[in-house]
């Protein structure tokens, strides 16, 4: 479960919209890395956070059925930054948001994994007639702002 | 501008040792390029490689997937995958999914190369 935040700036919450398509995400992560940049995060916590929020629109474009839209929305919180990225895909499958075991060199699940592993908090949720929101928090670290 | 694609060259070294530049950023969009390119020199014969990773700003785990894929190819041939890349935050996705136990990644293509004589 997410926890419970106040909202920490002026314009607390920014979004952006990309076709369901592989060229758009470095958008997304662009887009992503300039909210955290304004924050004040450092340039490795940057790296986690593009990376983390690529991985989430990969997933969705592999995953997503007739989803032809990725909403990001980044909201800002006085500890952090939490963005949500949402598909519109329908019938979910649950090997999408399950993370893999590391024991064996091979491809799936290494999206989800890599999330679980640079985000705070990170939460799923399929809805099942509209998509899927992947909700995800990180907080500032000891040598951000 | 710092380029949103990927730029790939290959060079072969003692006709046997493929080295392969890679220049950009592999992600979902790009890593199917980067897959096709490796996946046709294997195709040709070459079963050992040298990828150098160090103009690589930016890897997913379609990336990472790409070079899994090719790894296990050429393993099926004998052959061998070094890697390049002295970017700490390619070296830490490495580190994170365990993949550092599965590459050997060295700071320089010498060293990578020599590895694999």
């Amino acid at each position: 479960m997410m926890q419970a935040r106040e909202v920490g700036a002026e314009i607390p919450e920014i979004e952006v919209r990309i076709p369901s398509r592989a060229e758009w995400v470095a958008l997304a992560r662009l887009a992503v890395a300039t909210v955290a940049a304004r924050m004040h995060f450092n340039v490795d916590e940057i790296a986690d956070l593009k990376l983390a929020v690529a991985e989430a629109c990969t997933n969705a474009i592999q995953h997503a059925r007739e989803s032809d839209e990725i909403v990001i929305t980044c909201r800002i919180y006085h500890d952090g930054l939490q963005i949500t990225v949402r598909d519109f895909g329908i019938g979910t499958e649950a090997e999408r948001i399950r993370s893999r075991d590391l024991g064996e060199p091979r491809v799936g699940g290494l999206g989800v994994y890599l999330i679980r592993a640079l985000m705070d908090e990170v939460e799923y949720r399929v809805e099942r007639d509209s998509g899927t929101v992947l909700t995800m928090f990180k907080r500032f670290g000891d040598s951000s702002r | 501008m710092a380029r949103v694609d990927i730029q790939m060259q290959v060079r072969s070294v003692n006709g046997s040792i493929a080295v392969v530049s890679l220049d950009g950023e592999i992600d979902v969009y790009t890593s199917p390029k980067v897959k096709d390119f490796i996946g046709k020199l294997i195709d040709k014969g070459t079963y050992t490689f040298a990828i150098d990773m160090q103009n690589v700003r930016y890897i997913d785990s379609t990336g990472l997937g790409v070079l899994i894929g090719g790894l296990k190819r050429v393993r099926e041939h004998g052959g061998a995958v070094t890697l390049v890349s002295t970017n700490p935050q390619t070296r830490k996705i490495f580190d994170i999914t365990g993949l550092i136990k599965v590459f050997d990644i060295y700071d320089t293509v010498d060293e990578a190369v020599n590895a694999l004589k």
